[in-house]
């Protein structure tokens, strides 16, 4: 029967080269779409990964309060809470970094320019974040950024390039492409800062800074302490970052751990605002949130803590990738709409002219279901041929368009993004689209099929 | 006894609003072994006669009976499978598979049989020496002459080893030599294989060589008779 469907199909056959063209190119769209999809969710996922961890441990409601008070909603003990995590039987195996966070808003001031900018400050241990920033389960092309801060050197920091454009730290970074206000302009004219913080800050700064290297970029972070009362610190900046987003660039900040922890605590303060969770694969993220969350509800009942995942730490995941979902099924109906018509068209006109051959092999003792398994095997063959053809060329095409080096810059980024299609490797994705189109054409060929198996043997031997 | 029993047939078609009486209350018997020629001028109803018994069609009123069993009692399922079993059907213009050689054009009948391979090979090669075409078994019809694709089709019909081959004017389509040499060759492959053979046909040829004539005219049975009255 297949060999006979085959054999049908390539007697007609510039027809069946043009409903397998139609196949192709839609496989080729569907797939090539797909495969750029896969890169950006594999993209953002280590982007958002890399930042926060695939898992957050904060006290509960911090998520929705804790920004604008640190302190109440903080975690404490949270050395025996990354002890517990790192010991635990079931965790253990799934954990690649657990790094604690403490982060905060406050007022970066540039005495020297007479210049203030809030920012959010992240307070990190250096290792751990440079440890998490370095996650590409997926094996990405990229180089992860670590961060500049030596651990060695308490009053290192790195900022955002935009709140270094902002305090006018530009020169003393050797920023490039870092725009200078023009002469006459407010930001130019600047004036001191307010004498009561100006005292608070040379008072911070003689008393905790003496190994501060004078030279680079300075400026003093404001932050409000316990109690609501201000403190200062005094931080050496070692580089201006760009995080990929502008408005993420002009409120970044990020200083060691212990050091925010005494600005915000004082020197007794040993408290995070979060535990950042990383796994070694993201297939494992329901298993660990499950087991962080009966680690809750069973060993830490003494702070009410609740766990989050990188998706709702960070919506923009969630809305990038449904927007990219929604386009792909968009196109994979649309295709598999042309497909449904083409295979369809294609079957039709082979039954049509067929129609003598039909009489003749009812004549012979072929059942009418034998007839439609004829054109239905048809229709899957073409889908099968059209779907590997697909699939070949896509590969194709997406390692040439790899290999080009094409670049766009996405809404919201500063910096340009290589177009990447992800395909090799792809089995799942490969496989359903390619099982979609089979399935399709073989839909296709079901209508046409079942109108040649009800023909009347004697009319359609008498069809002319 | 008689391999096929027609009992009161009648058949009218739709052309359009009009109704055709194309066969009114044919009773016929068929003997086993016998070269039985249908004929009668165009519109008579031969073909429609040999639809019936070979059970692509369905009469209106009466029966179809082969080897006893009743045609009209058969689901389609059921009348599609006989066929392939009992019958062999010879068509005016060959209907070859334009897809498959002529080996396996032949070979097709006993693949719905679900023969085994290795029998279904030794038959066919069996057949297509006989009807003269064993080195042309691997060509397609589109590369056979016209009288070389009825001998494939002749082969079709009988690889199965049928009660009964029908053959629809089975030398219409071919020139009077050809013909002659077609009908010679189904007249000895009868005699060879003890089937029975119905055809329709107004070709003297055919009518001289056949062992009974049933002549039909405006779908009425005239006279099922010896040869020689009819002649």
């Amino acid at each position: 029967m297949i060999a006979l469907a085959l054999r049908n199909l390539w007697r007609n056959q510039r027809r069946s080269a043009t409903t397998l063209l139609a196949m192709m190119i839609g496989m080729l769209s569907i797939l090539l779409f797909g495969g750029y999809s896969r890169t950006v969710y594999y993209g953002l996922e280590t982007d958002f990964v890399g930042r926060s961890g695939h898992l957050q441990l904060q006290r509960k409601d911090y998520f929705w309060f804790g920004s604008g008070d640190p302190q109440g909603y903080s975690l404490q003990n949270y050395t025996e809470l990354v002890t517990d995590i790192q010991q635990d039987p079931v965790l253990a195996p799934l954990l690649r970094v657990v790094t604690p966070v403490l982060q905060f808003g406050g007022i970066a001031g540039n005495f020297d320019a007479g210049l203030s900018k809030l920012v959010i400050v992240q307070g990190v241990d250096v290792e751990g974040q440079n440890q998490l920033r370095q996650w590409n389960d997926y094996q990405l092309a990229i180089t992860p950024e670590l961060l500049s801060i030596d651990p060695a050197a308490p009053d290192q920091a790195e900022i955002g390039i935009g709140v270094a454009r902002m305090l006018q730290l530009c020169t003393q970074l050797a920023l490039k492409d870092c725009p200078q206000p023009d002469a006459g302009s407010p930001a130019s004219n600047a004036g001191t800062l307010s004498a009561d913080i100006t005292a608070l800050a040379a008072t911070t700064a003689q008393s905790t800074t003496a190994s501060l290297d004078q030279s680079g970029a300075r400026l003093e972070l404001l932050a409000a302490s316990t109690g609501g009362a201000p403190n200062v610190s005094r931080l050496q900046i070692n580089r201006a970052v760009t995080t990929g987003a502008k408005e993420l660039d002009e409120v970044y900040l990020a200083m060691q751990l212990k050091q925010a922890q005494t600005l915000l605590y004082g020197e007794a303060g040993q408290r995070v605002t979060a535990l950042q969770i990383q796994l070694q694969h993201s297939a494992d993220l329901e298993l660990a949130r499950t087991r962080l969350q009966h680690l809750i509800d069973s060993r830490w009942q003494q702070q009410p803590l609740e766990v989050h995942d990188f998706q709702t730490l960070n919506p923009a995941f969630g809305q990038i990738t449904g927007m990219f979902s929604a386009i792909f099924g968009f196109i994979t109906i649309l295709i598999s709409a042309i497909v449904l018509f083409t295979v369809g068209n294609t079957m039709s006109m082979a039954v049509l002219e067929r129609t003598v051959e039909i009489g003749t092999l009812r004549t012979l003792g072929l059942r009418r279901s034998g007839i439609r398994r004829l054109f239905v095997s048809e229709g899957l063959l073409l889908g099968l041929t059209g779907a590997v053809l697909g699939t070949l060329l896509a590969l194709l095409l997406a390692a040439l368009i790899n290999q080009a080096g094409f670049a766009w810059l996405p809404p919201g980024s500063s910096n340009p993004v290589p177009i990447t299609i992800r395909l090799w490797g792809e089995h799942q994705m490969l496989l359903s689209i390619s099982l979609t189109v089979v399935l399709v054409a073989t839909v296709s060929a079901w209508w046409p099929a079942r109108r040649a198996a009800q023909q009347d043997v004697v009319d359609a031997l008498r069809y002319v | 006894m008689s391999l096929a029993q027609l009992q009161h047939l009648s058949k009218t078609y739709a052309l359009g609003q009009l109704r055709v009486q194309a066969l009114t209350d044919v009773s016929l018997q068929l003997q086993p072994a016998c070269f039985t020629v249908l004929s009668g001028p165009s519109g008579s109803g031969k073909t429609t006669l040999l639809n019936l018994i070979a059970g692509i069609d369905r009469p209106d009123q009466g029966d179809v009976r082969i080897a006893g069993q009743s045609l009209q009692q058969l689901s389609d399922n059921a009348l599609t499978d006989f066929r392939a079993r009992h019958i062999g059907y010879i068509f005016q213009n060959f209907n070859l598979l334009p897809v498959l050689s002529a080996f396996e054009n032949v070979e097709y009948p006993l693949r719905l049989n679900q023969t085994p391979a290795a029998q279904r090979r030794k038959r066919v090669l069996e057949l297509l020496d006989a009807v003269g075409l064993a080195d042309k078994s691997n060509h397609r019809p589109n590369q056979l002459s016209g009288g070389q694709r009825q001998r494939v089709a002749i082969a079709r019909a009988l690889v199965h080893q049928p009660l009964l081959v029908l053959a629809d004017e089975p030398t219409a389509n071919l020139d009077s030599q050809t013909g002659a040499q077609i009908i010679m060759l189904m007249r000895d492959l009868q005699r060879q294989q003890k089937t029975a053979f119905v055809f329709s046909s107004h070709d003297p040829q055919v009518i001289a060589s056949a062992d009974h004539l049933v002549l039909l005219k405006d779908g009425h049975l005239q006279s099922p008779q010896p040869l020689q009255e009819a002649v």
